[in-house]
C-alpha cells in the first residue's frame, strides 16, 4: 500500500499514474478490510462431498446457525483441496431456497398438496405399513415357506449413509419386504 | 471420468505427466478425450469386439505374462468334454434352454467335478441345475472344485488357455474396424501400449463406468476386461486393476449393505425358498468350503445375532427362518411392473427420483399412480412426488389428476451437512462426516425416519406369529437432541460388531458360528476396532505414504488394494522393485510391505494345503484370490454365470446391424418385458436408424434434483440438447441451437440441437452409422430452475441376466427436426412409429 492521503491510495489514481491494474493498485483499503468468510465461521465440520463416489474431502463452516461456504480439504489424499463444479457448488445444494422444508400430504384422487404435521405423518405412515403388511402377507407361495410381503416396496441408498442403508435393510427385512432396491442396479 | 470423476481425473493427468498413456475408448469426444493421448470413437455396444480382439493379439502372439497366468489364474484347467463353445453351436453356449431362455451350467464344469458325490456343493453338480442370475447367488458366487485336474503346458485342447485362444480367434483387428469404427492404426497403437505396459515392470490399468455395466451384455463386459487384465498380470498390483467409477457418494456403500433385493450385508444372498429351507441348506449351498467363504457360517450367523440378539440361538437356526425368501427376480423393473399390476400396494422412494432417473419413465409413472400410498424422501418435491399433479401423462391425456388414488407423503430430508456418518466411496473407503448444524423445519436423516418409523411400527404389534421378527429385533440405539436422532456411531459399530465381552471387534478372522460373535456386516468389521472409528481417521495425505492408510478405513481390513498377494511373484518377492507393494519377508516370517496384505499374514508361499483342509487352510502359499474357491483368478468362469462360461459378442437388443460373429443377434438369455408397457424397437429397423447414447454433464448429477435446483449449476447447463454430427444435422436438416424430436417405440421428446464434431458417423459393416448422444438430467419440475424433457422415457426395459441392470447405453432412436408435438399429437407420432416398425 503506497503512502499519502485518500485520493493518492485511491487505486484508480495509482493505476493512472502508471502503476499495474492487475496487481496491487488494484487494492483499496475496503480490499483490504475484506475477511474470507471461512475465518469468521463458529465451527468447520469435516465432510465429504454428496455427489460422485470419488469422496472428495469437504469443510464446511458455519456461523450463526448457517452454513456460510463449503471448500475442498486440502489434508485429504484423495483430493487435495479439489473439488468440480457440482462440489464446489454444494452450499447452494444445502441453502437454496427450493429446498423443502415441510412435510406435505396428497390424499387419494386430491387436486392439491396439503401441509401435515411430522409426527402425524409417521403415524399414518407406520399404520399403512402394518396394515398393508397384513393384507399381502404371504405365508407360503407354491407350498414353500416364503414369510414375505409382496406389498411394500423400496427404492433408494447410492445417496444415503452406510448406517442408514443397514437400518433400512433390516427394517426392511424384519417386516418381510423383499422388494428393496437402489441406484446400484440402476 | 473427466466429465462425471473430475477430482479423481487429476491421479490420470498426473500419471500422464510421468510418461503414462492414456487411451479413452467411448463415443463422444469429451473433456477426457481432450486430455488422452489418443481418442477412440466406438459404436456403443460393441466393446467385447474391441476387447475380445485385445485378447486374441496378446494369445496369438504369446504376450501373456506367463508366470503370472501359470500361477495364479484357472488357465491350466482342464474343462468338462460336454462343454460347446459359442464357435460350435452359433452364438449359444452348450445348456441353453430355449423354453425359458436360460442355461443349465453343468456342461462348463471343469474336468471330472460335474457329477462326483464331493462336488455337491460344486455348481455343475446334480442339485444344481438352475441358472445363474442375481436370486441365486451372494457375490461369493458360485464354487469350482479346488483342486481340479490341469495341464501346466497349456496345450491341452481342453485347457481354459486353448478354449480361450480358439474362443477369441475371430476376434481380429479387421472385426474391430467393421464393427466398433475403430481403425486398424488405432486399434494397433492400443494393442501395443498394453502389451508394452504389462509384466514385472509395468501395468496397465482399466477404468470404466455405467458405459460398460448399462448393457444387456454388461456382465459379460467387465468379464473381458477381466480376462485381458489376468492374462497381463495386472490384477492385485499397484497401477492395475479394472476400476469401477461410481456414480453416487455411497453406492458401494449401498451396495456392501444393501437396499438391494438379491444381497444380504457383506454379499451374502437372501435365502431363496427353492433352495434354502433352513440354515443348514443354505450353508452347504452358498459357497464352496475352500477359501474365505468357507466361513460364511460365521460371517450369516453373526449378523443374524446382530438383527435378533438373544432371541437368536442355536436352538432355532439363530432366527434364520426370519428372513424372507425370493422366488426369483425382485428387482426395480419387475416391482414396477407389480406396481402396475396391483400386487405392490406401497412405495418407499429415498433419495431418488426414478420418475426421471429409471429407464422407461412412463412404465414407472403408470406404476406409481396405481399405488396405494407412496412415500417419498429428498431435499426438494421430485418429479417422483409430483407426477400425479404435472406428470406428461396428464399432459398427453392418459391421465387425469383426478382419478390417480395414490397417497402421497413428501417428507423433506436432512442435507449431508446437516447429519454425520459414512459415506464408503468407490475405492471402498468409509469416510466419516461430521455434523455441521441441524437439519432445518421438518427435514430429518434417513436414520431418524427409519428408526422411529420402526418404533412406531413395533409399537404396533400383535402377538401373531407374523409379528415375531419385528418383535425380536434388536432396535434400540441411543438418541441425541430434541429431535431424539439415533446415533450413527452407534449403528456403524453394530456394523462392526462385537464379541462375546461386547467390546467391539478388530477383524473378521475373529468372527465365530457358534452365536458368541454379533456384526452387522462382516466385511466392514475392524472399522470400529479398539472402540475407536477409524472411518473418522484425517491424517493429512501429505504426511503419509501415497497409499495413505490413515485417512479413512478400507474394507476389508483397511486394505488399499484388493487381493494384493498377486503383486509378489510366486515365491513371494516383488515383480520388480519399481512395482514392489506387498511381498515375503522370510526372516520375520510375514507378509509386509506398505499395504495391509490381503492374504494370512504368516502362511508361506511354500505352504501347500493338506487333503482335508477347509477354508483359507485349502489354499496354497501361491492363492492370491482367496475369496474363490481355488484360489484362482477365473479366465474362464465353470459356474456362476447367466449367460455364458466366456464373453461373446452379441448385439444390443436395439441395433441398426446384423451380428456378423454369430446366428445369434442378441444375448439369448436377456431379460425382456412381453408387455404393453414395455416396447421394444425392432433390431435393424429402418424407422429406428440412428445409435442412441446417454451420458451425464460434469455440472449435473443424475436425475437433476441435486443439481437443476442450484443456480450455478442450473446456469452452466441450462437446457436439454442432443448432440449430433455436422454431417447427421445436414441429412436431416438440423440446425445448431435449434430443435430436434427424438423418437423411440417408448417416448417421443424434444431438445436443443448441438452440432458437433464430438459425435462422429462410423463407418460400421461397409455403411454409415449416425450415434446421437443425451445426457438424461432434465425433468419438468422436481424444484429446478431449468427443465426439459425426459431422456431416460426414450430407453427400453432389456436387462442383463446376471446382474437386472437395463440397456440404457445403445439403443435405436429416429431423429426429426423440430419441436415434437403436444398432448394427443405425440401419442398419434409413436403410435404412427409403432405401426411402421412393426410393418417393416
Amino acid at each position: 500500500m503506497s503512502r499519502g492521503g485518500w485520493l493518492a491510495r485511491w487505486p484508480v489514481i495509482r493505476q493512472l499514474k502508471g502503476q499495474d491494474g492487475r496487481s496491487d493498485a488494484a487494492r483499496s483499503a475496503r480490499t483490504d478490510a475484506l475477511r474470507p468468510r471461512t475465518e469468521a465461521a463458529d465451527k468447520v465440520a469435516r465432510s465429504i462431498c454428496p455427489y460422485c463416489a470419488v469422496g472428495c474431502g469437504q469443510l464446511v463452516y458455519v456461523k450463526d446457525g448457517r452454513v456460510t461456504q463449503i471448500e475442498g480439504d486440502p489434508d485429504s489424499p484423495i483430493s487435495r483441496g479439489r473439488l468440480c463444479p457440482k462440489g464446489s457448488a454444494s452450499k447452494q445444494l444445502v441453502t437454496h431456497p427450493g429446498r423443502q422444508t415441510q412435510v406435505l400430504y396428497r390424499r387419494p384422487y386430491g387436486t392439491a398438496w396439503e401441509r401435515l404435521d411430522l409426527d402425524t405423518a409417521m403415524d399414518m405412515i407406520a399404520e399403512r405399513v402394518v396394515r398393508t403388511r397384513r393384507e399381502t402377507w404371504q405365508q407360503t407361495h407354491d407350498g414353500m415357506v416364503v414369510r414375505r410381503t409382496l406389498g411394500i416396496a423400496g427404492l433408494g441408498g447410492a445417496t444415503l449413509d452406510d448406517e442408514e442403508n443397514y437400518l433400512m435393510k433390516k427394517l426392511y427385512t424384519a417386516l418381510g419386504a423383499i422388494q428393496v432396491e437402489n441406484q446400484a442396479r440402476i | 471420468m473427466a466429465e462425471c470423476h473430475p477430482v479423481g481425473f487429476q491421479w490420470v493427468v498426473e500419471a500422464k505427466e510421468r510418461g503414462a498413456r492414456v487411451f479413452h475408448v467411448d463415443p463422444r469426444f469429451t473433456r477426457t478425450s481432450a486430455l488422452a493421448d489418443r481418442h477412440l470413437p466406438i459404436r456403443a455396444g460393441s466393446d467385447i469386439v474391441l476387447l475380445g480382439a485385445l485378447i486374441n493379439h496378446v494369445l496369438e502372439g504369446g504376450l501373456d505374462f506367463r508366470e503370472y497366468v501359470l500361477a495364479y489364474t484357472n488357465a491350466a484347467t482342464l474343462v468338462s468334454e460336454d462343454f460347446r463353445d459359442t464357435e460350435d453351436l452359433d452364438g449359444l453356449f452348450s445348456g441353453f434352454d430355449p423354453e425359458t431362455r436360460s442355461y443349465d451350467p453343468r456342461s462348463w464344469a471343469y474336468e471330472g467335478t460335474g457329477d462326483q458325490p464331493t462336488g455337491e456343493h460344486v455348481e455343475g453338480g446334480l442339485h444344481h441345475t438352475l441358472a445363474a442370475g442375481p436370486d441365486r447367488y451372494g457375490a461369493g458366487g458360485a464354487a469350482a472344485h479346488p483342486r481340479p485336474r490341469t495341464d501346466p503346458t497349456l496345450t491341452h485342447p481342453r485347457c481354459v488357455y486353448q478354449i480361450l485362444k480358439r474362443h477369441f480367434a475371430r476376434y481380429t483387428p479387421e472385426l474391430v474396424e467393421r464393427l466398433c469404427g475403430i481403425s486398424r492404426a488405432d486399434f494397433a497403437d492400443l494393442a501395443e501400449a498394453i502389451t508394452a505396459n504389462s509384466g514385472r515392470e509395468r501395468t496397465t490399468a482399466w477404468v470404466y463406468s455405467v458405459g460398460w455395466t448399462q448393457h444387456t451384455v454388461g456382465a459379460q463386459y467387465i468379464r473381458t476386461a477381466s480376462i485381458l487384465q489376468l492374462l497381463l498380470g495386472n490384477m492385485g498390483r499397484p497401477g492395475g486393476g479394472i476400476l469401477a467409477l461410481r456414480g453416487h457418494a455411497s453406492i458401494q456403500g449401498s451396495t456392501d449393505i444393501p437396499t438391494l433385493f438379491n444381497i444380504l450385508p457383506g454379499y451374502l444372498a437372501m435365502p431363496n425358498a427353492h433352495r434354502h429351507r433352513d440354515l443348514g441348506q443354505y450353508l452347504e449351498l452358498e459357497g464352496g468350503d475352500t477359501g474365505f467363504w468357507g466361513h460364511r457360517s460365521s460371517y450369516l450367523v453373526s449378523l443374524l445375532k446382530a438383527w435378533w440378539g438373544d432371541a437368536a440361538t442355536e436352538a432355532n437356526d439363530y432366527c434364520f427362518g426370519y428372513l424372507p425368501r425370493l422366488t426369483g427376480d425382485h428387482s426395480h423393473y419387475t416391482t414396477v411392473m407389480g406396481q402396475i399390476d396391483g400386487t405392490v400396494k406401497g412405495y418407499f422412494v429415498i433419495g431418488e427420483n426414478p420418475a426421471v432417473g429409471s429407464s422407461g419413465g412412463r412404465a414407472q409413472r403408470l406404476g406409481l399412480a396405481n399405488l396405494d400410498w407412496l412415500v417419498v424422501r429428498d431435499m426438494t418435491l421430485v418429479e417422483t412426488a409430483t407426477f400425479w399433479q404435472d406428470g406428461p401423462e396428464l399432459a398427453t391425456g392418459e391421465q387425469r389428476t383426478e382419478d390417480i388414488g395414490t397417497e402421497v407423503f413428501f417428507l423433506p430430508a436432512a442435507s449431508h451437512v446437516e447429519k454425520e456418518g459414512t459415506f464408503t466411496n468407490t475405492q471402498r473407503l468409509l469416510q466419516w462426516r461430521e455434523k455441521a448444524l441441524d437439519p432445518p423445519g421438518d427435514c430429518r436423516s434417513d436414520l431418524w425416519f427409519y428408526y422411529h418409523l420402526g418404533k412406531l411400527i413395533r409399537q404396533r404389534l400383535t402377538g401373531d406369529e407374523t409379528d415375531r421378527p419385528l418383535r425380536d429385533l434388536t432396535w434400540d440405539y441411543p438418541e441425541h437432541g430434541e429431535h431424539r436422532e439415533p446415533s450413527a456411531a452407534a449403528v456403524l459399530r453394530e456394523i462392526n460388531g462385537v464379541g462375546p465381552d461386547g467390546r467391539a471387534l478388530s477383524s473378521s478372522t475373529q468372527l465365530r458360528p457358534d452365536g458368541s460373535t454379533r456384526c452387522g456386516c462382516w466385511i466392514y468389521c475392524g472399522v470400529y476396532a479398539d472402540e475407536v472409528n477409524h472411518a473418522a481417521r484425517r491424517r493429512p495425505g501429505r504426511e503419509q505414504t501415497h497409499v495413505a492408510p490413515e485417512w479413512g478405513w478400507a474394507w476389508p481390513a483397511n486394505r488399499r488394494i484388493l487381493y494384493n498377494r498377486a503383486s509378489a511373484d510366486p515365491e513371494g518377492r516383488p515383480w520388480s522393485e519399481r512395482k514392489a507393494y506387498v511381498w515375503w519377508d522370510a526372516e520375520l516370517g510375514e507378509w509386509t510391505g506398505l499395504d495391509v496384505p490381503d492374504f494370512e499374514r504368516t502362511k508361506p508361499p511354500d505352504y501347500r494345503p493338506p487333503d482335508a483342509a477347509r477354508a483359507e487352510a485349502a489354499l496354497s502359499g501361491t492363492d492370491p484370490f482367496i475369496m474363490q474357491s481355488d484360489g484362482k483368478g477365473w479366465l474362464y468362469v465353470p459356474a456362476g454365470l447367466a449367460d455364458g462360461p466366456l464373453p461373446a459378442h452379441y448385439e444390443p437388443h436395439e441395433s441398426p446391424i446384423r451380428n456378423p460373429l454369430y446366428g445369434r443377434q442378441a444375448n439369448p438369455a436377456r431379460r425382456t418385458y412381453d408387455r404393453p408397457e414395455s416396447p421394444y424397437n425392432p433390431p435393424e429397423s429402418p424407422r429406428f436408424p440412428y445409435v442412441l447414447t446417454t451420458y451425464r454433464l460434469t455440472e449435473h448429477h443424475t436425475a437433476g434434483a441435486m443439481s437443476r435446483p442450484l443456480a450455478y449449476l442450473a446456469e452452466l447447463q441450462p437446457e436439454l440438447f442432443c448432440e449430433v454430427s455436422p454431417r447427421l444435422a445436414a441429412e436431416l436438416g438440423l440446425a445448431n441451437g435449434g430443435w430436434a424430436t427424438i423418437v423411440t417405440t417408448r417416448a417421443v421428446l424434444e431438445a436443443r440441437v448441438l452440432v458437433t464434431a464430438r459425435v462422429r458417423p462410423l463407418r460400421v459393416q461397409g455403411r454409415v452409422i449416425h450415434q446421437v448422444g443425451l445426457p438424461y438430467h432434465w425433468g419438468w419440475g422436481g424444484g429446478g430452475l431449468v427443465t426439459g424433457d425426459v431422456t431416460n422415457d426414450l430407453l427400453p426395459l432389456v436387462l442383463d441376466p446376471n446382474v437386472y441392470i437395463q440397456e440404457g447405453k445403445a439403443m435405436t432412436c429416429d431423429v426429426r427436426p423440430g419441436r415434437r408435438p403436444r398432448g394427443r399429437a405425440a401419442l398419434d407420432l409413436l403410435e404412427m412409429y409403432r405401426r411402421d416398425s412393426s410393418a417393416s
